[in-house]
This record gives structure tokens, sequence and C-alpha cells, in this order.
């Protein structure tokens, strides 16, 4: 059972997603960042359900959207934007930017811009947990596009055959890019698709961070206890286009509406208030405490410097030889 | 010193570092039972059982995925593709993955990761089995690329793989399997990466070949041993990192430089070696450095169309004598 504090942990955490990301699309329009960006508004229950429901030491592993799942897993806001904007100070000293965010201290081994391609290394990750025999976990998050790669099948069949502790966490939001899932996908209930390598698989209703959380609370258990891998299919929406530069041309204007009235965090509120564990001026302060760590961060960000050039050469390898490039 | 072959000296570097560190284990298509497919895993699942010597299924780019991730935990996988050829099936865990990850998260991870595969032709298997590709690797920055001659530098250079920090792609070659070589016992004498070996000397040519190619190189030299023109063969070993000094340094005395590889001519490591090695000593050249290579064909199957399409001692030689005659 969650505490009172705990579920408004849980609120804090997806309106800092929300707002942070809305700070990114403000910041993107006004290029301070720059390339690929894809927000997570509206898919904020599935990181925060999901992830908060590991230990500190388990691994977590993402997709090009990552930005939730970092923010979702204790990421520092202020290295989250300086990342982005592509400065020093930035989580990857500005060398990844907005779809390769790891934070190897909160066991967050980042995004990956392939999609599908983080799979196989989280059951590799889960092959190390095994091999050790600790008892952590690896919680793998991606959408629903990655099901239809090949790696996908390759990675649910590895980590049955295996018993390895993986959570498969796939965010249907029922876009591949402009790509309907009905047209991707010979199978749409992406859930199904675990039992081909004989793997449970449990839907969930992604856009409520109660249920992400119970229903992974009883996953996570379930794996770490030895109980083999597990899918689960978060049904969820993202409000925006696929990155920064579409324009979404291919959702019906009242499919989003109809999405956004089931909005995870209004929603989570709603339950708080009726409930007596929030009242209106606590929200009121929530959000001022949201938007002062997003002040920060942009200012942070924007006041760090850009990379030294001679930073260009360093991190390729552990070991350096002369041939390697030098500044 | 006892002689033992490439395949056994392999096996004994494997078996070594596996009893050096429990952190290393092996994992692969028919690695473990089978004992793998040349016989390189031989004995290892007797001796370390089936958690260290992992039989996987035929699912290349998940190999090479799955040790990714557990190399970013803590371990140190050792997975073997079998051959090169399935190393394309994998290319995106590999290029995509192995030799950016590192930089991309600014420095936060290391991955060390040592992926076997042979590579080369010349044993009839026709066009998608008999692949030199290694310079589609060089060409990629974050992944070291091992590929080694003998079976002394096989045993020390794969022990310095395993041992490494960092992505290695180490490339056996199919038909040097049962080459028999002098090898040293003392499981610490290492072969660093690197560092370039001359395997003959020689005072008018340098001929640069690695891999089956330099021992092609070798009989290449014999022969022009009898027409009284000493070549000296350099075998780099590590084809990233690159032993520029140990090349520029031969050639700036012999003033003539044969490059021969297995894999196509065109953009092959070859051009590369050529191109720097042109840069660096053009006003010292006697002569246009060569390039001997792969015609740029698909492997063929019958024999005959085979042997004309890899290159040979023949062709060296040819090489050596439009620069030295």
């Amino acid at each position: 059972m969650l505490s009172s504090a705990d579920k408004i942990r849980l609120y804090k955490q997806m309106l800092l997603i929300r707002r942070l990301e809305e700070r990114v699309a403000e910041s993107y329009g006004e290029q301070e960042i720059g390339g690929f960006t894809h927000l997570y508004i509206g898919q904020e229950a599935v990181a925060v359900g999901a992830i908060s429901a590991l230990n500190n030491d388990d691994y977590v592993i993402s997709t090009y959207r990552d930005h939730g799942h970092y923010l979702a897993r204790g990421g520092d806001p202020k290295k989250f934007m300086a990342e982005l904007f592509g400065r020093e100070t930035g989580i990857c000293r500005g060398k990844g930017g907005s779809m390769h965010l790891a934070d190897v201290e909160n066991h967050f081994f980042g995004g990956t811009g392939i999609v599908g391609g983080s799979l196989p290394i989280a059951v590799g990750m889960g092959l190390a947990c095994s091999y050790r025999d600790d008892d952590r976990v690896v919680m793998c998050l991606f959408g629903d596009g990655a099901t239809n790669q090949g790696v996908f099948h390759e990675s649910l069949n590895f980590a049955k055959l295996w018993n390895l502790p993986v959570v498969f966490v796939c965010e249907n939001n029922f876009y591949g890019i402009g790509t309907d899932v009905r047209i991707a996908s010979a199978l749409t209930e992406v859930h199904k698709k675990a039992s081909a390598y004989g793997l449970p698989g449990y839907r969930v209703n992604g856009m409520d961070v109660l249920e992400v959380r119970k229903l992974c609370d009883d996953v996570v258990g379930l794996v770490r206890g030895g109980a083999g891998p597990a899918l689960i299919e978060a049904r969820c929406y993202r409000y925006q286009g696929h990155s920064m530069t579409d324009p979404g041309r291919y959702r019906a204007r009242a499919e989003e509406e109809l999405w956004r009235k089931r909005d995870p965090i209004p929603r989570l509120a709603a339950s708080l208030l009726s409930a007596g564990l929030l009242s209106e001026e606590r929200i009121a302060e929530l959000e001022r405490e949201v938007d002062d760590v997003c002040e920060e961060a942009v200012a942070f960000a924007s006041d760090s410097p850009r990379p030294a050039l001679s930073s260009l050469y360093e991190d390729v390898y552990n070991e350096t030889y002369p041939s390697d490039p030098h500044a | 010193m006892r002689e033992i072959r490439y395949y056994e000296a392999l096996n004994e570097a494997l078996a070594e570092e596996m009893r050096r560190d429990e952190n290393v284990f092996v994992m692969g298509e028919d690695v473990g039972l089978f004992g793998g497919t040349f016989r390189v895993t031989e004995g290892l699942m007797a001796e370390f059982g089936a958690r260290r010597v992992r039989d996987t299924p035929i699912a290349e780019a998940g190999i090479v995925g799955l040790a990714i991730g557990a190399a970013f935990a803590g371990t140190r996988p050792v997975p073997e593709l079998m051959t090169m050829n399935f190393a394309i099936v994998a290319m995106d865990q590999i290029i995509n993955h192995a030799s950016k990850m590192r930089y991309m998260f600014g420095g936060q991870i290391d991955i060390p990761l040592t992926i076997r595969a042979a590579g080369g032709g010349g044993t009839q298997k026709g066009a998608q089995h008999s692949h030199s590709i290694e310079s589609w690797f060089v060409n990629a920055p974050g992944i070291r690329v091992v590929i080694p001659s003998t079976p002394a530098d096989a045993k020390g250079l794969l022990k310095t793989s395993i041992r490494s920090n960092d992505p290695v792609l180490f490339i056996e070659h199919e038909m040097l399997y049962s080459v028999r070589g002098p090898v040293p016992e003392d499981g610490e004498d290492l072969i660093p990466f690197g560092v370039a070996d001359v395997k003959r000397s020689g005072s008018d040519l340098t001929i640069v070949a690695w891999s089956k190619m330099m021992h092609e190189a070798l009989r290449a030299a014999e022969a022009l041993d009898a027409e009284g023109i000493s070549a000296e063969v350099i075998d780099p070993r590590t084809l990233d990192p690159f032993d520029w000094d140990a090349v520029l340094g031969s050639v700036s005395r012999t003033r003539r430089c044969v490059v021969a590889e297995e894999g196509w001519r065109t953009v092959g490591v070859g051009a590369e070696i050529a191109s720097r090695v042109t840069e660096a000593l053009f006003y010292e050249l006697e002569a246009p450095v060569q390039r001997v290579g792969a015609v740029d064909v698909p492997l063929p199957y019958a024999k005959n169309l085979e042997a004309a399409a890899l290159p040979n001692a023949q062709d060296i030689v040819r090489a050596a004598l439009k620069i030295t005659t």
C-alpha cells in the first residue's frame, strides 16, 4: 500500500516531468535545443509509476523518448536541461543530447536512438544480475514501434530461455512516429506478444499512475523472486508530435481531445483532493516548487559554458593509444 | 619453445583468462557442448560449466546486445559470432551501441567486451561466408580491431583484448586455425595493442600485411629474395589502434611500400595505409605505394574463380616488382 506521502511524491514527479518538458519545448523554439527532441508529455504516469516500483540499485534502460525516464529515476533536472542545451555541465557532458541521456550513478543506462536497440542490452544486464546471483532486476522501457523490430523477439526469447530478471515495459502510445499501430503491427495488443515466448503479458492503463505502480509493484516482486521475465503493456498517449518537428497531422483532433481528458496529472490530483490527502493550496504550492526547479534548471543550463573543444576527443575509449585522435 | 596451433592458442587464452577472472565468460552459437565451430572453445564447458560457457540461439544482434548489457553491469563477456559474416547481422549493436555508448554518455560507462569472429575466404564458402570486412570496423571509432596472424599473436592479443576496458572486435581467420607456431606458456605474456611486429627484416621494400595475408607476404618475400630484392614484412596486428610509427619508420628506410589485405581493395584498410604513408613520406618514396586486395566482386564459389578473386603471394610479388625494378 502506498502512503499518502508516496502518492504526493508520484504527483510531484509527474508534474515536474510535465513542466520541464514544457520548458524544453520553449527552449527548442528559442533554438537553445537542437536535433531530435521527443517530448514525454502525456506519458508521465508510465515512467513515474513503473520506475518508482524499483529499488535504487536496480537497472533502468530506456529508448529515445527518455526524458521522463531519466527524471523519474531521480536524474538531476539541471544536468538534464544542460545536456539538452549542449553544455559542459550536462549529464553526458553535452555529447549525448535528448536521445542519449544516461545517469549511471542512478543506475540509468540511457536512451538509444535506434528503435528496439536497448532491448538486448537490457537482457544482458539481466544476464549479469543472474550471473552474479544478485537480486537486482532490470526495467527496460520502449515504445510499441520497438515490438516490430527483430531484436524485440530475440530479447524476449533470450530472457525467457535463461530466466533473467527483466521487466519489459512497452509504452503503447499507438503511433510509431506517424504510423498507427494498426498499420504497423499484425497484433495490436502488445501484451499478447509475450505469450509467443512464454512470458506473462500484462496490460495496464498507462494514464493512471496508481494503477501502473500497483501492477509494477506486483510484477517487479515476481521477477525479483525468480519468476523470470515479464512484459507489461502500458497504454498511453503522447500529447505532442513524435518529435519537435512533427505537426501531428495523422491524428484526429477528437482522438487527442479524448486522451487529454484522461490526463494522468489532473486525474491523480482529483483523487488526492477527494480523499483529502491534498488541498488546493498544497497543489498550488507544489506547482510553485516545481516551477522553481524548472526555472533553476533552465538558468543553470543557459549559464553553463559550452563544452571545451578539447573534450571532442575525450570519452571515446577508456584506454587511449597514440593513433587515437588527440586535441 | 613448444609449438601449438592457432586455435589451441586461442583456447589457452580463453581458459587462462576465465581462470584468472570470474567475470569473464563465453557465449555464442555452438560454443559449449559442440566445442566451437573451429574448436576454439573446446573443453571450456567441461572445465567452467554452462554458466560461464553459454550456448545461445542463432541470434547475432541479440548475442552482441546481451554482451554489451552484461559488460555495462560489470562482467567481461567474450561473445563468439562464429564468423564475421554474422557480424553484419549484429552491425547495429556493434556500431550503434558498443562503439558509441561510452562517448554518447560522456564517459560514464566502460564496455569491456571482446567479440570474437572468424573471417576470411579461401574455402569455397561463397559470397556470404567469406568476408574480410575489417575495414568497416576500422572506419568506426569506438571499437578496437585486433587481427592476429600467428598462434603467439592470437594468444597474447586475445588476453589483452579480454583485459581491455573497451569493446574489441577480435578477427580470426578460418584458414589459420590449424597453423602451428611457437607460443609462450607464461599466462602473463601479453601482447600490447598498437605494437606492430616485424615478421621479416628487409631493406628494399616494406610489405604491410595482416591475418592470412601476412603469411602470403612472407611467401612473397621469399620469392623476392630469389630475385635479389630484400622485403621487410610488417604485421600491424591491431588495425585500431594502429602502429603508424613502425610502418612509417620502416618505409622511411626502404622507401617502397606494398599493402596487402584480403578484403576488397576499394576503400580498404590498405587505402588508408597508402594514404597515410604518402602524406607522411611523399618526398622520400621512390615509387607510389601499391595496394593488393581482393577483386571487387562478391566471392564466387567455383574454386578457380575464388582463387582469382582472392589476393595471394604472387599478387604481392607482382606489386613489389612494379616498384622495385
